[in-house]
């Protein structure tokens, strides 16, 4: 077992090769690390479900989900998410033809939807809290607003990212390191859209009958 | 034989930036097809439960809940494979069992909790669940 | 409004200068005790002129082994505040007898014994054993750095800040009473309205960000950088237990993140999740917990069963008995931790059907344990063992965690847990388990690659007295508990009238007395080990004689890792290069890619404490400052596009030609 004698040839075949003679490059982690940091946000999302699951019928003698949910409006709150959805998939469209322009233009757009989606949901918590039915009113109201204001500060959070990279790829266009952020702003963005499935179907939903 | 490596072909290496992105590790491309089809699919699964709900279609509001939750479980699976593009091949399988841990520890902290705290509840709160709502 | 604008308020929130204990000696003594040490440091530092070199070389380096080590360095420092915290219990317990009301009034008590809890988790034995598998996973797979560098560095010091708060909290304000996890009601803003738990609910949820992260780093790094031709079986047994550790991290933490953050907003906000009205229900609180509560513990435990294993078959030159067979214990525990979590509460009240459920499970999870230990006996059986130091650990492990994990079994009797649930019995038995597995495995390891990160081995006389000092200690100090708990007394007591109890209480203070001489021994070891690094000197890079990876490389390894990334042919690499006459490359070398260091890592985790400062004394101007200035700071480093160079390859040249000398000259 010596470990300084001369070398052994280079071109040793492949089963006594015991080291790579050209430059290894691993492959790039990100978009797993990334969707391994989205399965863990998805517990967090599970935790609040499962609180809101036990308490969500804690009214404490206070309004329900039938008293105060109007339908109506997060049908339209829904349908900004998933609108916010399909343009997002055209950037990444865009992104697949190398089409700059069009990549900021339809970032653009979903971050309108996403504005919309915060704006409607700001005045819905606004309306709720001015009649009383604040998170401190009962257990039920406080797992609501934990639920539903967790995803809308993910929602704000993207819409930032969302900003911050159309920048980025404006001024250094669509290089590697941009695409993946993009790649992992869309796993984000769907997420939080997979998300508010559970939230309007659990919450609001199943909360109104 | 040379120790030393031509610098100006690792720079040009450099200047693609590391392009081995380009050919996927098995995760599929987008396509227009795929975001039409899982668009209209969503528009459609979430006009349905709103639909039951709202004009209260079923008379039992325990049918209208199991019906409402199989089309959001229906509705994810759409997002997922359409929007998320999840398949077994991603990142050598990885994604896929990571989503599979996760789901599991998600189905065990919501039936888990559920089952423990309703019996939790049932021997150890002083009230009926009507109390419950109601106790200020 | 403004006319109600209290300027000194808005700044400093319920911060005042009677936040300062000056009426408590003890804190008094500590504080000065700290000054001057601190002063020391800080003044020698300067003097040296070494601010530049610790802030180029240490605190900004994304090298996985310098975090690794750092790391280490913060676990062992916060393992002497734990410490201190155990003694004044151990003091207290022996002589509060009838009238004698010790030295400890409860009001401080209290926060000892959920600082000791606290810390002893989340600061002493969480960074040890993320320290131990930042060092070694990368070494051991053939990779040059982790796959997240930057995140890296930022993860350290996020435990950092969350340390540094917990350790504020002796000097400025106090910290909770409540116990280590903080239950509610009493953890609510009603019964424990000071800034006691907010310090606990902070400090948590940043170390947390950073444990998670750097769970997600290690998932990723296992998955994506072995080196060709190790497959997943072929992994040393410690990546895999790196591995299923950093999985339970990741879904285990949120559940943490979660529950903290609704308890911080019934405290904040009077939302009433866990409050006594309103709707409220603190079991809930209770039951998800210790969902996170139970993966946590094997979070602790799995990294070492992989320090053991790979021991046990270095020191009985042996391969590892039933690789495979070890392997599925690893997964079936990692799954099977989420089916217990209940036994933590078998006395809450979920009745009959939900106990019997969660009794069967936690018996049944004893089981891959059992066959781990079958696996190491059997690895040692025909073995020629070598009795050094890191056995030794190993033996004391396996003796000690066996008795450990057969209370375990007995707690999950729900009966029988009916009569032992929060008595000294259950204190004795998860000391049991965690010193004799964790602490253990620990010493162990930091001792087996103790010249594998520094270059020199340890002294071994002073490590076999710190082994033995700890070893009777231990059972001095944990045996009595066990029979007092079985007499019927409970945790967390500060005073007793029952005089025939004493005997035991101080026979206990008389085993933490011989662990204290432990701790001595071993920072003697590092003293004496560092004045002796001559003789002690690692010239090989393969101490042990070891037979995976990380012993290929010299003691300490360059910067890079491996000149040449390694080819993999079979389990126990290094071994099989070994065995099959393998010769260290001469020649051929490239520059090498390396990422660069980074400052964003120690400043947003600075701006961190700052948030979780000013939050805790309710600052909010502050608060609302820090928080923006952390997300101006964050957006600015990914504008930052170059964080990686090249060492070039007359550098390399030259460190690999150094070694080549170095181990010719110690061939003869």
């Amino acid at each position: 077992m010596s470990l300084s004698t001369p070398h052994v040839a280079v071109n040793a075949p492949d089963n006594l090769r015991f080291y790579e003679t050209e430059e290894h490059h691993p492959e790039n982690g990100t978009l797993l690390g990334f969707w391994l940091y989205l399965m863990s946000d998805c517990l967090i999302f599970a935790c609040l479900f499962a609180v809101y699951a036990v308490l969500g019928r804690s009214y404490a003698a206070g309004p329900s989900g039938a008293d105060l949910f109007d339908l109506p409006l997060v049908a339209i709150n829904t349908s900004m998410l998933l609108l916010s959805s399909i343009t997002y998939g055209f950037a990444m469209l865009a992104m697949q033809k190398k089409r700059v322009p069009q990549v900021l233009i339809w970032l653009g757009i979903t971050g309108l939807f996403g504005l919309a989606f915060i704006g409607l949901e700001l005045y819905e918590f606004h309306h709720l809290i001015h009649q009383g039915a604040g998170p401190q009113r009962s257990a039920f109201l406080s797992a609501f607003f934990a639920l539903v204001g967790t995803h809308g500060l993910h929602v704000t959070f993207g819409i930032i990212w969302l900003v911050v990279l159309m920048f980025q790829v404006a001024r250094g266009g669509l290089i590697a390191a941009n695409r993946r952020r993009l790649m992992c702003l869309s796993m984000f963005w769907h997420f939080l859209d997979v998300v508010w499935i559970g939230v309007f179907t659990f919450v609001y939903l199943m909360g109104s009958l | 034989m040379s120790a030393l490596h031509t610098p100006s072909a690792h720079d040009a290496h450099d200047a693609h930036g590391h392009d081995h992105d380009d050919h996927d590790d098995g995760a599929s491309h987008s396509t227009f097809k795929g975001y039409a089809i899982g668009f209209v699919l969503s528009v459609i699964l979430t006009a349905i439960p709103f639909w039951l709900v709202m004009a209260k279609v079923f008379d039992k509001p325990a049918v209208t809940s199991m019906v409402v939750l199989a089309f959001a479980a229906v509705q994810i699976v759409v997002h997922m494979i359409y929007f998320l593009h999840m398949n077994t091949k991603s990142e050598g399988g990885w994604n896929m069992l990571a989503l599979i841990f996760t789901i599991m520890v998600v189905v065990i902290t919501l039936s888990g909790s559920l089952w423990v705290m309703y019996h939790l509840n049932h021997n150890m709160m002083p009230m009926s669940p009507h109390e419950m709502k109601n106790m200020p | 409004m403004f006319e109600h604008l209290d300027l000194t308020k808005l700044i400093f929130g319920r911060l005042t200068w009677e936040a300062i204990p000056l009426h408590d000696p003890i804190l008094l003594v500590t504080f000065a005790m700290v000054v001057i040490g601190g002063v020391g440091i800080v003044g020698a530092l300067t003097y040296f002129k070494l601010w530049g070199y610790l802030w180029r070389e240490w605190f900004t380096s994304i090298d996985h082994k310098k975090i690794g080590i750092m790391y280490v360095i913060l676990g062992l420092v916060m393992l002497l505040r734990g410490f201190a915290d155990a003694l004044m219990m151990r003091a207290q317990q022996a002589i509060a007898f009838g009238d004698n009301a010790g030295f400890l009034p409860p009001h401080h008590y209290d926060q000892i014994f959920t600082a000791h809890g606290v810390i002893m988790i989340f600061f002493v034995a969480m960074p040890l054993v993320t320290g131990l598998m930042n060092f070694v996973v990368p070494l051991q797979i053939g990779a040059r750095d982790v796959a997240f560098p930057f995140l890296n560095n930022f993860s350290f010091w996020m435990t950092a800040s969350g340390a540094v708060l917990v350790m504020m909290s002796l000097f400025v304000g106090e910290f909770a009473r409540t116990g280590w996890l903080a239950y509610p009601p009493l953890s609510g803003i009603l019964y424990s309205p000071d800034v006691g738990v907010d310090y606990y609910i902070w400090s948590l949820q940043i170390a947390g960000v950073g444990t998670l992260l750097s769970g997600v780093n290690l998932i990723a790094t296992i998955v994506k950088m072995r080196a060709p031709g190790m497959g997943l079986m072929k992994m040393p047994i410690f990546t895999w237990t790196a591995l299923c550790t950093n999985v339970l991290i990741v879904a285990a933490f949120p559940v943490l993140t979660a529950v903290l953050g609704l308890l911080s907003l019934d405290r904040y906000v009077g939302t009433n999740f866990f409050t006594n009205d309103f709707g409220g229900n603190a079991m809930m609180y209770v039951n998800l917990i210790w969902i996170w509560g139970h993966p946590e513990v094997y979070i602790l435990v799995l990294p070492v069963f992989g320090v053991f294993s790979e021991i046990v078959s270095t020191f009985s030159r042996k391969r590892l008995f039933g690789y495979a067979s070890m392997v599925y214990a690893t997964v079936v525990i990692t799954i099977l931790s989420y089916l217990v979590w209940l036994h933590h509460f078998f006395t809450m009240g979920s009745g009959a059907s939900v106990n019997s459920f969660f009794g069967i499970t936690t018996m049944i999870i004893s089981i891959p344990t059992g066959a781990k230990i079958f696996n190491w006996l059997f690895t040692m059986y025909r073995g020629r063992i070598k009795f050094e130091v890191p056995m030794l650990w190993t033996i004391g492990f396996m003796v000690t965690f066996v008795i450990g994990g057969m209370t375990g079994v007995l707690l999950a009797v729900p009966p029988a847990d009916f009569v032992l649930h929060n008595s000294l019995f259950l204190i004795a038995h998860f000391h049991n388990v965690i010193i004799g597995g964790v602490l253990f495995g620990l010493m162990a390891g930091i001792t087996y690659w103790f010249p594998k990160a520094f270059g020199y081995k340890l002294d071994p006389f002073w490590g076999k007295c710190s082994f033995w000092f700890w070893l009777v200690g231990f059972y001095l100090a944990f045996m009595p508990l066990y029979v007092l708990g079985m007499m019927g007394v409970t945790r967390r007591m500060s005073h007793f009238t029952d005089p025939s109890l004493q005997i035991w209480f101080q026979i206990a203070a008389f085993g933490a007395v011989l662990i204290a001489l432990g701790i001595g021994s071993f920072i003697i070891q590092l003293v004496v080990s560092f004045m002796r690094r001559e003789s002690l000197r690692d010239h090989t890079g393969d101490p042990w004689d070891g037979r995976t990876l990380e012993w290929s490389t010299s003691s300490p390894p360059p910067a890079y890792n491996f000149a040449f990334t390694p080819r993999v042919h079979d389990n126990d690499a290094w071994s099989d290069m070994k065995k099959r006459g393998y010769a260290r490359p001469l020649e051929g070398f490239m520059p090498i890619h390396m990422p660069k260091n980074t400052w964003a890592g120690i400043v947003l985790a600075g701006l961190s404490t700052a948030i979780g400062f000013t939050l805790i004394w309710q600052m909010w101007a502050l608060a609302a400052v820090s928080f923006v200035v952390l997300v101006v700071v964050t957006i600015v480093h990914t504008f930052n596009y170059k964080r990686d160079y090249h060492i070039g390859v007359e550098e390399v040249i030259r460190t690999e030609s150094d070694r080549t000398r170095l181990l010719a000259s110690h061939a003869l």
